[in-house]
């Protein structure tokens, strides 16, 4: 099944929930609300066979609103195909429900996604700190925290 | 003595135990010699390349991916180059050459990777002499990225839209014995291994996963095509010419760790195939793409021609501006798929990379491979999964 089709029958059955469809270098990129993202996942799954989750991360679009942005990157086995799902997620209400009772591998994907975006998953097993320490301030992937770290200058060498 | 067996027991596995293949934390309870529970800890070794990346032009990110999977330099390099070149939409310009010489790196690197997790998924489980042997072979290969590179193992060969030089003389040649090597040295660790009775009880039906199981967690790469999965990005989502080369897709279906074992060494053997049928092909030409305004030019041109000299200081100085968009372009790593997600807002730099590690997915079925089994089997595990904590944690 082309991405068109599956397209075409996402917006059928999940017509109010789609913002956007782009296409760009081949691939297709759907933007959903939030609101029903394990419904349109599990429907992804089920009904598409789109069985892995390769990757799921968030994106900091700092001056925009909705502020930030999360993004599952799908993959067909069987037919080898790939499509992308995002979702716009408000800096306010930062939050999402989780996709790990889809795809197990969502688990610590969630987790890193909070640990450094700050985005937290609603009903997820273990939101717990991945990668920085457990008493870690802040989340170093924001564009607002900077890359030297916190209380340091920034570094004046080749850096640009 | 009565024996309490209601109590558990909570070790601390690591970050600085040799087994655990790097700084991998694990916290394991343990009833007896029963795991309970694992849970691993990581991030020991973050340094942040997601983040370093957005501060810096395309062309410094390169430097940042060989200490992705330091084992697999090579194979990094080429997703993320793959990636901006996909995100530029010049795929198609890349000479013919480049793509050659890409794949037969691709593929030394492949056997170097294998190599090492054979070495020390040996060594874990007790027997010496494979880790001598494989190292032996492995030293050939980081010879040959010595020669090509500079580098012997964070190697930066790969530039976006070809290559930083081309192959030096008699390289090809010594690339070809090498790769003719390869399946006498596969049958040599075969015989030390595969009909050995010790290594037979410590791998057969140990670290088991179901097919459904690996895909729910994600795993990718051998260890999925050891669970009977049919799946490999270089024939079924071919990159840089691997459609031109006449390969097998090593598949298993005992799950275990043995089976594990036995796909990867079928990956060498075909790793090696590859290399020859790549070298047979590999023609003299171009080994950078005619973009100018993107690709570093030759540097005899930049000492000679005004064009080049101020396309390289351009290049350098400021970098390219890939118009908006996001692209999606992974890899099959010696470990499994390898991705790079990068956005582009039309600056310099990435306005978001994200890195896709095999390790970091792979080392999430730890926990269900290990839980109920004896303890000696978590050392199995690790080393069947193939970790790289540089990986894990960027």
């Amino acid at each position: 099944m082309s991405d068109q089709k599956v397209v075409e029958k996402l917006k059928a059955k999940f017509f109010a929930e789609i913002l956007d469809v782009v296409e760009f270098r081949g691939e297709t990129t759907v933007t959903v609300k939030k609101e029903r993202i394990v419904d349109i996942c599990t429907f992804m799954r089920d009904n598409f066979g789109y069985n892995l989750l390769c990757d799921l991360c968030g994106v900091d679009y700092m001056g925009q609103s909705p502020r930030f942005m999360v993004v599952y990157n799908l993959y067909n086995i069987p037919t080898k195909q790939r499509i992308r799902i995002k979702a716009p997620v408000d800096e306010l209400d930062a939050n999402i429900d989780t996709v790990s009772t889809v795809w197990g591998t969502a688990n610590w994907h969630e987790r890193e996604c909070w640990d450094l975006l700050g985005i937290k998953f609603n009903n997820h097993p273990d939101l717990r700190r991945i990668l920085m320490p457990a008493d870690w301030e802040g989340h170093p992937l924001r564009k607002d925290y900077p890359v030297q770290g916190p209380d340091r200058e920034p570094y004046q060498g080749r850096l640009s | 003595m009565a024996a309490n067996t209601s109590e558990t027991m909570t070790i601390n596995m690591g970050p600085q135990h040799p087994s655990t293949h790097g700084v991998l934390q694990l916290i394991l309870e343990l009833d007896g010699e029963i795991v309970q529970k694992a849970t691993p800890h990581i991030g020991f070794l973050h340094r942040g390349i997601e983040k370093l990346s957005e501060h810096r032009t395309y062309h410094q990110i390169i430097p940042l991916t060989d200490r992705l999977d330091y084992l697999a330099p090579m194979s990094n390099n080429l997703g993320y180059v793959l990636a901006v070149e996909k995100l530029l939409g010049i795929t198609d310009e890349i000479p013919e050459r480049v793509q050659r010489i890409r794949v037969i790196m691709a593929e030394l690197t492949r056997l170097k990777s294998h190599l090492v997790w054979l070495a020390c998924h040996a060594l874990d489980i007790g027997a010496m002499t494979v880790f001598l042997y494989c190292f032996r072979e492995r030293e050939c290969i980081t010879d040959i990225y010595e020669k090509v590179s500079g580098a012997r193992m964070t190697s930066n060969y790969f530039r976006v839209g070809g290559l930083a030089d081309d192959l030096p003389d008699g390289l090809e040649g010594e690339i070809r014995t090498f790769a003719e090597s390869i399946p006498a040295h596969v049958e040599e660790y075969e015989g030390l291994l595969t009909g050995n009775k010790i290594w037979q009880k410590r791998t057969i039906g140990v670290g088991k996963i179901s097919a459904e199981a690996a895909v729910d967690i994600g795993i990718t790469g051998p260890a999925l095509r050891a669970s009977g999965v049919d799946w490999d990005l270089r024939r079924d989502n071919p990159y840089s010419g691997y459609e031109d080369y006449d390969f097998e897709v090593p598949v298993r279906q005992g799950c275990d760790t043995f089976d594990r074992y036995r796909v990867r060494l079928d990956e060498m053997r075909q790793s090696a195939r590859i290399v020859l049928q790549a070298l047979d092909k590999l023609k003299p030409g171009p080994i950078l793409a005619d973009c100018p305004k993107i690709v570093l030019p030759p540097k005899q041109e930049v000492v000679s021609n005004i064009e080049s000299l101020i396309h390289h200081f351009k290049i350098v100085t400021e970098g390219f501006h890939p118009e908006p968009g996001e692209i999606y372009q992974s890899v099959e790593a010696p470990k499994g798929e390898l991705g790079f997600y990068l956005i582009s807002d039309g600056s310099a730099h990435p306005f978001r990379m994200k890195i896709r590690p095999p390790s970091f997915v792979n080392l999430q079925g730890l926990p269900q491979m290990v839980e109920g089994k004896l303890l000696a089997d978590v050392i199995a595990v690790i080393g069947t999964l193939d970790i790289v904590l540089g990986e894990i944690d960027r």
